[in-house]
């Protein structure tokens, strides 16, 4: 499995750049700077990763494929979910200040966790740049909508994304594929919206509707995105950008490459490449870069600032300000499900659909007139999909109700035999499921740091996070609870459940689980209290740029991917350019 | 890999592999004793990681369940989903080797399950001085009666009842996701497809249209 050779043979080249992460950044700077001529070695952590490797493929397998039908035993989303990793890594753990939270996803893979995400591809627009002079919390980015805008437009054509036009301010206009129509219980929330007041769109997901070159195929309307897809029909950096990275010779590719530490010279401040431990052999190597890009996701790149010290960088390489750490944030999220009584015993057909929602609800809401800042968008989940593991599970707190049975009358709760058997099925295919996602507010005093005691099993020290929600997320998740309900009543359905109370404050995810963490190097044009510059360089060492979320000031309301893509693209850019002015 | 190539490697990955997979074997294994000199070094099934597969296959050779639990699961699991007209029963779908393996890989079922069990023949031999696998199948559902209905039941059967509760549920995932299952619900996805939105009857049916 492990040739060595390789990793022998690369360090003794200089590299053009050393990137260190495979994921959307990573794989985008890869991209961009093997296609100009440069010549990129790239670090991985995980094993190598192709969607189209037949030893990798679980997409299009059935439940009974699994013998857990697809549980979550081992892998956090389940066994045909395409992320290597999770929440806990053996061997490699974190850990968090007392009386804190903070929940830390990690894919050990090439492709990083572009390999399952939802896909969901949305620009920020120009408030999300400027949310401190709108409402005096956090601050400004140093660039602007209009700075972006021209790198959201090359990712959607080099890309892929489907979604329409809708002319909305702060929900930019792309240059967009056609989207899928919406499926039956999406035609049902559309309506319900519209007597309520929010507004339903068609979703913007990273999905080939049209194929738009001749490496990557069309969308097959399978719904697996989450596990990754053999025919490159939906955006993953491993098939997407790393691939032809690869194809264009000048890609040196490393998996098990744990980075370690940046290297410095000592008398000019520069960073010099890289040290990592190989996974496998656990032996120590390194590779010099003439410029090094960090891509590791927003945790893993501050902890690899923080531990890349020496005496020139006590504190941590590009950390003069003390900022490196400070700030991280993650999306707030909470969620609600439903049963709509008016799908039972519906007819049956293929609406898998693509791997998401068809629509979604952009922020509609008026701050001035609420008591929190910053909006959350809807995702919606329904249908017919594939039954897997939990399926079925909990009808006793479904069969009882009044007027769920087909005769109308109530029957006793739970039960067994024929009759159950006729519940199941005159229940599948009717339930719904709202999640919100929102704004937070990034704050100083949440922020990781190296823990001073403990170490990974390659000798690494770990992150330590502090992290702790503010009553603005928690209101903003009390408004997506009772929203959900209304769009429930306004479709005629129950909601399942309880409705999450103040005691669970309204169902918020813990920090870290919506895989939102962004902020931990932020830009800014001031030195002294942010680690990078607009265009992601590092203030302190002209050789070094972020090209993952790092740099975040904020995360809007909109996930991050399509954001990390186009400022990865930017920062490329800037670098190709530098080089040909000489500058570095 | 090109649409139409990827098309044509189908019956291969979704079915061609699924027959030779050593997670399948090594369940059907389960049936007798393995001949140790036919084990052979661990393949990595397709989809699964090493140390998934490392995991999986020292489950499959564990033994939890023994031969009278998993027969007393497999009377219980056919009184809660039985063949009827349009399907099997649970036992014809591989719901107990589903439960077999499960409560080794989500050890926090073992107890509930085995005392349950337990729970269950104690409650059988009171009755009828019997085990539950050799009373009647009118007595057994004499019993059953008393723990299925969590809404109704009686306080002396409560443990009873959250017995019940979790073979149900596990009954039912192991049911629906299974081939039986599946073709019981109709569920027509998992194949390459285009999507071209909700069919016209059926939009006729439920009042709405695209062009709102």
């Amino acid at each position: 499995m492990i040739n060595s050779s390789i990793y022998i043979k690369s360090q003794q080249e200089v590299f053009d750049v050393v990137i260190v992460g495979s994921g959307a950044g990573g794989g985008m700077a890869a991209h961009m700077l093997t296609k100009a001529g440069a010549k990129v070695c790239l670090l991985e952590a995980g094993q190598p990763y192709d969607p189209a490797d037949p030893k990798n493929i679980t997409q299009l397998k059935w439940p009974y494929e699994s013998p857990r039908r697809g549980a979550n035993t081992t892998r956090p989303f389940g066994d045909f979910d395409a992320a290597y990793g999770g929440w806990d890594i053996e061997g490699e753990p974190y850990t968090r200040k007392e009386g804190t939270k903070f929940d830390w996803f990690r894919s050990r893979m090439v492709g990083g966790r572009t390999n399952h995400w939802g896909r969901i591809s949305l620009r920020f627009g120009p408030d999300d740049f400027k949310r401190k002079s709108i409402d005096g919390l956090g601050d400004d980015w140093p660039i602007g909508y209009d700075d972006v805008k021209p790198y959201y437009d090359k990712v959607d054509r080099l890309i892929g994304v489907f979604g329409t036009n809708e002319g909305l301010r702060n929900n930019p206009d792309g240059i967009f594929l056609p989207p899928p129509k919406a499926r039956l219980h999406e035609l049902m929330i559309k309506k319900a919206n519209k007597a309520i007041g929010v507004p339903t769109y068609p979703s913007r997901l990273s999905i080939l509707t049209k194929p738009i070159n001749n490496e990557r195929g069309q969308c097959f309307y399978c719904a697996q995105c989450s596990r990754a897809c053999q025919a490159y029909a939906d955006f993953s950096s491993s098939s997407v950008l790393v691939k032809p990275a690869a194809a264009t010779g000048n890609l040196t590719l490393l998996p098990y490459a744990m980075a370690r530490e940046v290297t410095t010279d000592p008398i000019s401040g520069l960073a010099t490449g890289v040290s990592y431990v190989h996974t496998g052999t656990l032996q120590e190597y390194s590779v010099k870069g003439k410029i090094v890009v960090l891509a590791a996701s927003a945790g893993e790149t501050a902890r690899l600032l923080l531990n890349s010290k020496s005496s020139r960088f006590p504190n941590g390489i590009a950390n003069s300000s003390g900022v490196v750490g400070k700030y991280i944030n993650d999306s707030t999220g909470a969620s609600r499900s439903a049963i709509i009584p008016s799908l039972f015993d519906r007819k049956t057909y293929n609406e898998d659909g693509v791997g998401g929602s068809h629509i979604y609800s952009p922020w509609w809401g008026d701050n001035s007139k609420l008591d929190f800042p910053r909006g959350y968008h809807i995702e919606y989940g329904g249908g017919m999909g594939m039954p897997s593991y939990g399926f079925g599970w909990g009808i006793e707190g479904l069969n009882g109700r009044e007027n769920f049975t087909r005769d109308g009358l109530k029957k006793a709760a739970g039960g067994y035999g024929a009759t159950l058997k006729e519940d199941y099925r005159r229940f599948y295919g009717s339930y719904v499921s709202f999640a919100g996602r929102g704004e937070p507010v990034p704050r100083e005093d949440n922020y990781c740091e190296i823990d001073p005691n403990v170490v990974d099993k390659y000798g690494i020290p770990v992150l330590r996070f502090n992290y702790k929600w503010s009553d603005y997320e928690i209101k903003q998740a009390k408004h997506m609870q009772d929203t959900f309900e209304q769009i429930i009543d306004a479709m005629g359905g129950k909601p399942m459940g309880k409705k999450p109370g103040a005691d669970t404050n309204y169902g918020l995810a813990d920090p870290g689980r919506i895989i939102h963490e962004v902020g931990t190097a932020r830009m800014g044009n001031n030195a002294s209290t942010s680690v990078v510059n607009s265009n992601c360089q590092a203030h302190d060492v002209k050789n070094l740029f972020l090209a993952d979320a790092a740099p975040f000031v904020s995360q809007g309301d909109k996930n991050a991917t399509w954001t990390i893509l186009a400022l990865s693209m930017r920062t490329s850019e800037y670098i190709i350019d530098q080089r040909k002015k000489a500058n570095l | 890999m090109k649409r139409r190539d990827y098309l044509k490697n189908i019956g291969l990955s979704s079915l061609g592999l699924a027959a030779l997979n050593p997670q399948v074997k090594a369940m059907e294994a389960l049936e007798g004793a393995p001949d140790p000199k036919k084990v052979a070094p661990l393949k990595v099934p397709n989809g699964r990681t090493m140390d998934e597969a490392e995991r999986d296959a020292k489950l499959m050779a564990e033994k939890f369940l023994n031969v009278h639990e998993l027969a007393t699961i497999t009377i219980l699991s056919d009184i809660i989903i039985p063949a009827d007209g349009k399907s099997g029963s649970a036992s014809q779908s591989g719901v107990t080797k589903f439960i077999e393996f499960i409560v080794k890989d989500k050890p926090e079922f073992k107890t509930p399950m085995r005392g349950g069990l337990r729970w269950l023949d104690g409650e059988s031999k009171r009755r009828f001085s019997k085990l539950f696998t050799e009373i009647t199948p009118k007595q057994r559902i004499e019993i059953v009666e008393d723990i299925a209905y969590p809404e109704k039941v009686k306080p002396q059967f409560s443990q009873g009842v959250n017995f019940f509760t979790l073979m149900r549920n596990l009954t039912a995932t192991g049911f629906y996701t299974s081939r039986i299952g599946l073709d019981d619900l109709a569920y027509k996805g998992n194949t390459p497809n285009e999507w071209k939105g909700v069919p016209d009857d059926v939009l006729k049916q439920y009042g709405l249209s695209y062009d709102d």
